[in-house]
């Protein structure tokens, strides 16, 4: 994990920490279930498992540009999430992918687990903006 | 359910919901407050807040709490419009962020549901801080009935409480 990756005061307050990273050395986030992220009983919000995928977007483009030697600010552009199963009363993951690393702007897949890797709960595209 | 019942369920009223809805879980810790609403929109308020920032050279919400406040709308325009509290699963949520929002500045979010049939329901919505006209982000999204879907298999039933 790089020490210059820090999270914002939104994921940090909702419980979201770096535990380690993926096989291509992007960073994976993780929230524990708890009423910060809960949303009908026992199940998690779907705006906290946007949190969490956004914020796992933003640390692999961080990551990415570290590496590349570079440290633009980092603009929202959009993000389309897809909710694929409900994210249960357990701990979430997720990590970002970058698909394309342009110099204005950045398009970054995000995908989020819990107990089962490869069964996603969640995913999301993002584009960002790089000034 | 039995086929017929002696009292005719209220109908869903978004004001009053809220009394319940933000005392706990995720849209209770954000402090979400509903601030109005019509026969198939409902509009709610997410305040500023310190440890709500996204950036840490600027005082301005983390985008990912706007996410929260519009699906928490979206949900609350569906139930607003159909008159009735049946859950609703979120399949997808487009987000186009316009602007950051103002420094200290809480935000709005108003959705409506423009159409809906027995299993979905289809909304738009702007976020914004000052004026509906200059809006921080505009919202598209697409959501699911679970409450009658019968087919337990379903992903979106699944650990449902049937």
């Amino acid at each position: 994990m790089t020490a210059s990756l820090e999270l914002p005061a939104y994921a940090r307050s909702l419980g979201i920490v770096p535990t380690g990273e993926d096989e291509g050395g992007m960073p994976v986030l993780t929230v524990d279930f708890g009423p910060m992220v809960e949303g009908r009983p026992a199940h998690f919000h779907g705006g906290a498992t946007a949190g969490l995928l956004e914020n796992a977007g933003y640390a692999a483009l961080r990551t990415a540009l570290i590496a590349a030697g570079r440290d633009p600010l980092l603009k929202p552009i959009n993000i389309t999430v897809q909710y694929l199963a409900a994210g249960k009363s357990q701990a979430s993951f997720a990590v970002g992918r970058i698909t394309r690393l342009g110099r204005r702007n950045a398009n970054v897949t995000v995908e989020a687990w819990q107990n089962d890797r490869s069964r996603p709960i969640a995913t999301a595209v993002m584009n960002i903006l790089m000034v | 359910m039995p086929p017929v019942m002696n009292t005719p369920p209220a109908r869903f009223d978004a004001r009053e919901a809220s009394k319940w809805f933000f005392r706990h879980g995720h849209t209770g810790w954000l402090g979400l407050r509903f601030t109005d609403q019509g026969d198939n929109w409902v509009e709610l308020e997410l305040p500023w807040r310190e440890d709500l920032l996204g950036d840490a050279s600027r005082p301005v919400l983390a985008s990912g709490p706007i996410i929260s406040l519009m699906d928490m709308a979206s949900g609350m325009a569906i139930w607003q419009t159909r008159g009735s509290f049946e859950p609703v699963a979120t399949l997808d949520l487009r987000v186009d962020y316009q602007r950051p929002a103002r420094e200290r500045a809480s935000v709005k979010g108003r959705v409506e549901c423009y159409r809906i049939t027995r299993s979905a329901a289809f909304v738009r919505g702007i976020a914004y801080d000052e004026t509906p006209e200059d809006p921080v982000a505009h919202v598209a999204g697409t959501f699911m009935t679970i409450g009658t879907d019968p087919r337990q298999g379903s992903p979106a039933v699944q650990g449902g409480q049937a």
